[in-house]
């Protein structure tokens, strides 16, 4: 069952200091651990009838960058769901800052906590500056629904995705680039410290991928934001990642920084493909070269 | 940065919103537009009077003939207002519905809600003639909470497919239609002929029992509607964002499809099928002002209202001295704009 070879393989890669392991997949997590922000444990995530995730353990590091890999349908957005509360467990809990989240306010959880699911949908002529406005939701009440608070807190989201100029455009004239940015700076506004994202790249052409990734990370670096999203390519998840997760049919098959997980053979286990694994050369983290039947010939 | 949106925030209350800058202006402009409209369809019968006699007399000030007050705030206000509330009702529990389904082709009027609240409220006048006016809303509420729960079940799936609940809920409309229709066959005649006239959509003869059996009903729900706008701003951004905020959508959700059909079925007591108003008005106040529900509810409401008003005008006007409800009049605009709607969807 556990499969995670190269923490005892690889001794030669050094655990930075102040860093704590992620909990591997067959260790009870501690809910007081506190650099961990946000835990499952035991968690079991199901609709209806079909079980996706089973009893699975995971810790997401504070203030790092943590990324989901696995193959379609291993269940890596249904695990997203259930640590964004978007999703009940049938067993088990998730931890949000040691308190167990499902007996927490759906608002206390949104002021700490924002996701963005797969490629949203705006209503027809919902502009920018409505959109990220929504935000704020999680703060405002009937009678106080926009707060001089709220108004910097949206002026300044708008600014860091680079969205004020184009604020006052309806969504649906907007390319896919600015429209994801867009719906960055809502989750922005919301101005939570845990920010959980599920393919935020996808439909994105190569360079707007990356500068959608340096956003996230530039973010993640000034602001010491938590995040957790779920990417598809994997070497700008190696190269974006403090800590990968392999997930596996449900479960956990690896967590660790890229270099410990990013192996031939979890990409042989877990993707079901042959690859080569070479240093990036620019960033130095682990590059997957698919080997496919053309480059066998 | 604020050019789009006007911001209301004193100084010494602890209340701030925001709305969109349009709002404020347009608001002005179709309520001006509504009270001409009333005026001149107060003024307008078998007994002309010119407008300003009919605003003297609104204002209670003394004119050359004493009928005027008679004909005036006993036979032809109520008959405006109760189109006017008609109107804003529907197109609220409209913009409800296309706002929590996220489907632009939802209104109670196409998807059976307002067949179910018509069925019940025929029901009820045929098998028990002599129950109080004020009781109809409550049937017609009854009727269309059934449908409404019943496309919940059958059709809803998430909101993935607006088709499908189209489909499902003509199919509804249909068979509550078809009822009603069994119902007027065996009923007895006098009551049916009742009936008839106030099916096709009519404000005709609406006298201030029924303005005043309606009011309630439009103040307190409206009233929730605009205390829920910013609940239905989420929702239409989809579940997940929705719940990601803090919503809870299912409480939520269940609280803005009540005062919907509270709303639909309130109006639908008072004239009958008037359809379509549901539909049109919230697509022509988000072309106004945006789509953002705290200024697009009230701009919504507004045109909905100017819309029944101006219909049963028209209706009295167009084939004078024949006169045609005012539900004929919204279907004859309304549904080529729902086959526009529906073949712009198809793209």
């Amino acid at each position: 069952m556990y499969r995670d070879r190269n923490n005892s393989q690889s001794p030669q890669i050094p655990v930075p200091q102040g860093h704590i392991v992620p909990l591997w997949d067959n260790i009870s997590p501690s809910p007081s651990l506190s650099n961990h922000r946000l835990e499952a444990e035991q968690l079991t995530l199901a609709y209806d009838n079909a079980t996706i995730i089973r009893n699975l353990n995971l810790g997401i590091p504070a203030g790092k960058t943590t990324v989901l890999i696995g193959a379609n349908g291993c269940g890596k957005s249904t695990l997203l769901r259930g640590l964004a509360k978007l999703l009940k467990p049938k067993s088990g809990i998730v931890y949000l800052d040691g308190k167990n989240i499902s007996q927490l306010k759906a608002k206390t959880v949104a002021k700490k906590m924002g996701m963005l699911p797969q490629s949203p949908v705006a209503p027809e002529g919902l502009t920018v500056r409505d959109l990220v406005a929504m935000g704020r939701y999680p703060y405002q009440s009937c009678l106080q629904q926009w707060s001089t608070g709220d108004e910097k807190k949206v002026a300044e989201a708008l600014d860091i995705a680079t969205m004020t100029e184009l604020a006052d455009r309806p969504l649906d004239s907007l390319s896919g680039g600015q429209k994801q940015r867009a719906w960055i700076a809502m989750i922005l506004a919301q101005d939570t410290d845990i920010l959980l994202l599920d393919e935020p790249t996808t439909f994105l052409d190569l360079s707007h991928q990356v500068e959608l990734l340096d956003l996230l990370d530039e973010l993640q670096a000034s602001q010491g934001k938590t995040i957790v999203m779920i990417l598809h390519d994997l070497n700008l998840s190696c190269r974006y990642a403090d800590y990968l997760v392999a997930v596996q049919q449900g479960k956990v098959y690896a967590t660790g920084t890229p270099q410990q997980v990013m192996t031939e053979e979890m990409v042989r286990d877990v993707f079901d493909l042959e690859c080569r694994i070479v240093l990036d050369p620019l960033a130095d983290t682990p590059m997957c070269i698919p080997m496919g039947r053309k480059a066998r010939r | 940065m604020t050019k789009q949106w006007l911001i209301i925030r004193p100084k010494v209350l602890p209340i701030s919103f925001h709305l969109d800058r349009r709002v404020p202006v347009i608001l002005l402009i179709l309520t001006l537009v509504t009270i001409v409209a009333m005026i001149i369809s107060i003024g307008y019968g078998e007994y002309p009077i010119s407008p300003i006699d009919v605003v003297k007399t609104l204002l209670g000030l003394p004119t050359a003939n004493d009928d005027y007050t008679f004909i005036i705030n006993t036979l032809r206000l109520p008959r405006t207002i109760a189109a006017f509330l008609v109107g804003a009702g529907l197109a609220i529990a409209g913009t409800i519905t296309q706002g929590i389904t996220r489907n632009p082709l939802a209104a109670p009027s196409i998807v059976g809600v307002n067949a179910g609240a018509t069925l019940a409220a025929v029901t009820l006048l045929i098998l028990l003639p002599n129950t109080p006016i004020s009781l109809l809303p409550f049937a017609a509420f009854v009727g269309a909470l059934i449908v409404s729960l019943l496309i919940y079940l059958l059709a809803w799936q998430g909101g993935s497919s607006p088709v499908r609940l189209i489909l499902v809920g003509i199919g509804f409309s249909l068979i509550a239609d078809a009822l009603t229709d069994i119902m007027t066959t065996f009923g007895e005649i006098n009551t049916v002929s009742q009936a008839l006239v106030w099916l096709a959509g009519s404000v005709y003869g609406r006298s201030w029992s029924q303005v005043l059996a309606l009011i309630p009903w439009i103040v307190i729900f409206g009233l929730m509607a605009l205390l829920l706008t910013r609940e239905l701003n989420t929702l239409n951004l989809g579940d997940e964002v929705a719940r990601s905020l803090g919503s809870r959508i299912e409480w939520q959700r269940g609280l803005l499809l009540l005062t919907s059909v509270a709303l639909a079925g309130a109006s639908i007591a008072t004239a009958g099928a008037v359809g379509f108003v549901d539909l049109m008005s919230p697509h022509l106040g988000r072309k106004l002002v945006g789509a953002s529900h705290e200024g697009l509810l009230p701009v919504a409401a507004m045109l909905g209202g100017m819309l029944v008003v101006v219909a049963d005008l028209l209706g009295r006007v167009l084939f004078a001295p024949n006169e045609l409800p005012c539900g004929i009049i919204t279907a004859a605009i309304g549904a080529p704009y729902f086959v526009y709607l529906l073949i712009n969807q198809q793209k």
